[in-house]
């Protein structure tokens, strides 16, 4: 019933029977489908109370008093929290930014002033949710209010207000970032197409758990233990103990189960600073979770983005020389992650596509809005939907046929790796072949026989291509062109792999999967090592800062995993390997390692394998029956290996260099029908190709595409978050905020290339992240349907029905272009 | 505001009855995973909209955010944690696993729920029923796509 069809992939290895590349069930689903996952909110503590904020009913205001007297006499509540407390307790948050955003002053509760509706103001914990729900209003607080800024594209205006008067502005960041030779390339150019304004509106991945934590505090270690969702703890831990003035191991992260994280669980650290707060204040284990319009009020949305002025450079025939434009990001109230977005968008700056002369004026600026944060697709799925948005309106402008422009400018099979005019390399990729699998997927030799049998019952069919470079595996390094203090680069996750006393193979992973099956291929890729079954590896769910299985950018975040995390799983298991080689040896009275090999859970002699010594004899052995074993043996089997991927610190200067280590791809192609009376559409046909190298799991990798795939089409079509011009937000929870549901899904078609990474030990990518794809092809879907209808441009990378015909009725709703030359 | 009138409760859940006090005002999820520690419903939203609570209570599919525990007085109620046969996984369950319907898996205990009251009363349902039925589920990992899927081998 789902259409859902897998082309095969090419064979670029030979068969063999290995568990990688199996669809091996997951491991973890036997005890989600029993309701027995642990997520935060299942974990209880004797005696724990419930968190609750007070949050502003204002975009904008100074705060002139606030009371809690009434509510610590709330026979049910244990103690409050304000930003007076935080503020005298806590330094201000860590800033990435530079000088403006630099100044910028956070906390973990508003102090003296709020910047957003639902900026939590004063923490209440009580007996019980819906105490500290009821204690929450005895609080009284009193405004000034304050005009409200939403509008990014006049937060610099003369006369706004300014949000944070430390950073003198509401400029939180600028850099120009220029490659090639724009000059050369505008002069060579038959044509120039000039686009006023583009938008990339602000939404998020709402995952269907909300944030949420129990901090317990242990008074006399003075440490927390801060049970959480929380999807960085690398990232969290460096922005809490400086700001809480404690060392990093007095903050010990524990996850079990996460409800889906999608970047959105990544910067609950002011939430989670006030619960320690309180923790340690009210002596007790504090309980905080979020209710679903905290989650849309408050937390990580997505960075939307302007594109003014964008001009494309181009030959006649539709080859694309370069681009230049000025982007405007819109971060919110506050930088929790941000300016990040300022420079992560440039691992993949040309798109697919060969233009080599660019230039990209960005600006960050504050709004009286929820802050922003990663979302699925961070920051390079507002560039990559751009990129493509020029293609689109170049074919459309010169009218050339869209399929054929990305064809003649996409780089090339032969092309790999190819660096990009910013020093990126893509690492493999066939994206032409792709774009084939798409449209065959979707029938596109029939497309005009549809177009006219649709025509023919009264509606507009169109067929749109959108394309996701999922760039993986980040270099920290990129960091330093926003600030070129920090002191950040590189890339490291952790994974350990022990044999246990009855032979048990255990492994720690460094991660905080939210649902991307990390026990099962973590399990793959160890039974393929030591020759066992998945059965027989126990990979521990979730993670612990106490099993010091991570560094410092360990979590679940930046398509990842395949790369950093199993490669570390690698690299530990071929340590276990090794050392099990090296015990035996002594065992078997001193045979070398290339004699010996493993088999059936156990080691034997090559040459003579009833000389066999099983994983249980070698576990004991060290553990517990080790008299007698070589003074220097250097055996524990317990191997913890750090996987750190090849990076230079990127030039600064020159904003170049390698920023990701791996380009996974995905090229999507949607068709629809458009209803032209009320401009409602159907997506009738749809197809996502997908590349991410080998893939451990195929089925996983599947999952995630189709994951991906629906979130776009939930973004492209209705979900936005919709603020009125006093800053209140219009969509704060799902009545509003409509996400697909299970009659909303069409017709899928997924296909796959397989185009191994040669830069990874694996040779994987990291994935799932390539939902990017799908908003440009239904961005694309409605230009093509638009084309003899008024031939509106798309704007916007949200595009409900009444926009459809808004464009319909008056095509100049759309984007605004001028062709030159 | 501190309206904390409660009432005496019994309700039988998975063929175990609990006689509790319970606040007049308390939902029934939250009757369910705080005061009797059964978490494997969940709690996705503020607005009877995501279906991760959804129960049977009498026989009929219930969003139990919508409902509050004082009105399942006397009620039997089925949830995730009733549909394994000890450890051996339903029907449902393993196809849920074979065609990967889950990722995070906090939706799923709800969407199981779902399923079971749609086969229950209709043992083979069309796509059409199938997707009609989980319109009230939101699951934001999937696409759905293999959910269907899962429902439909379950229904062979």
């Amino acid at each position: 019933m789902t259409s859902s069809t897998t082309i095969t992939p090419e064979q670029t290895e030979q068969a063999q029977e290995t568990w990688s590349g199996q669809n091996v069930p997951r491991k973890e689903d036997r005890r989600l489908v029993q309701g027995q996952g642990v997520f935060v909110d299942d974990v209880k503590r004797h005696g724990m109370g419930y968190l609750h904020f007070v949050r502003s009913p204002y975009a904008h205001a100074h705060i002139t008093s606030i009371d809690v007297s009434a509510a610590e006499e709330h026979p049910a509540v244990y103690g409050t929290l304000t930003g007076e407390e935080v503020a005298a307790l806590t330094d201000p948050f860590f800033q990435l930014a530079s000088v403006p955003g630099a100044n910028v002053k956070d906390y973990a509760l508003a102090v003296g002033k709020v910047r957003y509706v639902g900026e939590p103001i004063v923490a209440v914990v009580a007996e019980t949710r819906e105490a500290a729900r009821d204690a929450s209003e005895l609080v009284e607080v009193e405004y000034e209010p304050l005009d409200a800024i939403t509008d990014a594209r006049h937060a610099q205006d003369d006369g706004v207000p300014t949000i944070h008067e430390d950073a003198g502005g509401n400029l939180m960041w600028h850099g120009t970032y220029e490659w090639g030779d724009l000059d050369a390339a505008f002069a060579e150019a038959d044509k120039v197409v000039k686009i006023d304004e583009l938008h990339f509106h602000r939404f998020n991945s709402t995952p269907l758990e909300c944030d949420g934590a129990l901090v317990e505090y242990n008074r006399g270690m003075g440490q927390w233990t801060i049970t959480t969702n929380n999807q960085f703890p690398g990232f969290a831990i460096i922005m809490m103990g400086p700001a809480m003035k404690v060392g990093l191991d007095k903050l010990r992260f524990v996850t079990q189960d996460i409800g889906g994280g999608f970047g959105n669980k990544i910067t609950s650290h002011p939430q989670l600073v006030a619960c320690c707060l309180l923790a340690r204040k009210l002596n007790r284990p504090v309980q905080w979770t979020e209710w679903r319009t905290d989650f849309h009020l408050s937390m990580s949305h997505g960075n939307e983005r302007w594109f003014h002025e964008t001009e494309v450079a181009v030959k006649d025939d539709g080859t694309l020389l370069g681009f230049r434009t000025k982007a405007l990001d819109d971060a919110g109230a506050y930088l929790r992650y941000e300016p990040l977005g300022g420079v992560i968008w440039a691992q993949v700056t040309p798109g697919m596509y060969k233009w080599k002369n660019i230039r990209v004026d960005f600006t960050q600026v504050a709004t009286n809005k929820a802050p922003v944060s990663p979302n699925r697709g961070y920051s390079r799925m507002q560039h990559l939907w751009f990129t493509e948005r020029m293609i689109d309106i170049v074919a459309h402008e010169l009218d050339l046929d869209p399929v054929e422009v990305r064809k003649r400018n996409y780089i090339r099979v032969e092309d790999m790796p190819y660096t990009t005019p910013n020093g990126c390399v893509y690492d493999s990729g066939d994206y032409a072949k792709m774009l084939d699998i798409a449209l065959d997927l979707v029938d596109y030799p029939s497309l005009e026989a549809r177009r006219a049998d649709a025509k023919s019952r009264g509606k507009l069919l169109g067929l749109g291509i959108g394309s996701t470079l999922d760039s993986g595996t980040n270099n920290f390094g990129q960091s330093r062109m926003i600030n070129p203090e920090l002191q950040f680069s590189g890339n490291n996750e952790v994974a350990t792999v022990k044999l246990d006393i009855f032979g048990e193979i255990v492994v720690t992973l460094g991660t905080t999967p939210q649902g991307q099956g990390h026990e099962t291929t973590a399990a793959q890729v160890v039974a393929d090592i030591l020759k066992c079954s998945v059965d027989d590896v126990f990979v521990r769910a979730g993670h612990d800062s106490y099993w010091n299985s991570h560094a410092g950018f360990s979590g679940t975040y930046a398509s990842q995993f395949a790369v950093t995390g199993l490669s570390a799983v690698k690299g530990a298991t071929e340590m276990l390997r090794d050392e099990i080689f090296k015990l035996a040896g002594a065992v078997f009275g001193g045979v070398p390692a290339e004699a010996l090999e493993l088999a059936d859970g156990g080691v034997r002699i090559k040459e003579s394998p009833e000389a066999f010594l099983p994983f249980m004899a070698c576990g004991a052995i060290i553990n517990a029956n080790n008299a007698g074993l070589p003074e220097d043996l250097g055996v524990t089997l317990n191997c913890r290996y750090v996987y750190r991927p090849p990076f230079e610190v990127p030039d600064v200067e020159k904003k170049y260099g390698n920023l990701t280590l791996t380009y996974a791809t995905q090229i999507h192609a949607a068709v629809i029908e458009v209803d032209p009376e009320t401009g409602s559409y159907e997506i009738v046909d749809y197809a996502a190709v997908d590349d991410c190298g080998k893939r451990i799991n195929p089925q996983i990798v599947e999952g995630q595409v189709m994951g991906a795939t629906a979130q776009a089409l939930g973004a492209a079509t209705h979900e936005q978050f919709v603020y009125d011009e006093d800053g209140n937000l219009l969509t704060p929870n799902f009545y509003d905020y409509h996400v697909p549901h299970a009659l909303d899904m069409p017709p899928l078609q997924t296909g796959s290339v397989e185009s191994p990474s040669p830069f990874t030990p694996l040779g994987t990518k990291g994935m799932g992240e390539g939902g990017g794809a799908g908003i440009h092809a239904v961005c694309s879907a409605v230009q093509d349907a638009l084309r003899n209808h008024g031939g509106a441009l798309v704007y916007d990378s949200c595009n409900p029905y009444h926009r459809v015909w808004e464009m319909l009725n008056d095509p100049s709703t759309g984007a605004r272009v001028e062709v030159t030359g | 505001m501190s309206a904390t009138t409660e009432r005496s409760i019994t309700v039988t859940i998975n063929g175990t009855t609990y006689e509790r006090e319970v606040e007049a005002r308390k939902l029934l999820i939250h009757f369910v995973r705080d005061d009797l520690d059964l978490t494997g419903s969940h709690i996705g939203c503020d607005t009877g909209n995501c279906g991760a609570c959804s129960l049977i209570v009498d026989g009929t599919l219930v969003k139990s955010c919508m409902m509050l525990a004082v009105q399942a007085d006397g009620a039997t109620i089925e949830s995730v944690e009733g549909l394994a046969d000890g450890d051996e996984l339903n029907k449902l369950q393993q196809a849920f696993r074979e065609h990967h319907a889950l990722q995070c898996g906090y939706c799923t205990p709800g969407m199981l729920m779902s399923a079971t009251a749609l086969l229950r009363s209709n043992p083979h349902p069309s796509d059409d029923e199938i997707k009609k039925a989980l319109q009230g589920n939101i699951c934001r990992c999937t696409g759905y796509w293999n959910i269907f899927e899962a429902v439909k081998a379950a229904s062979e």
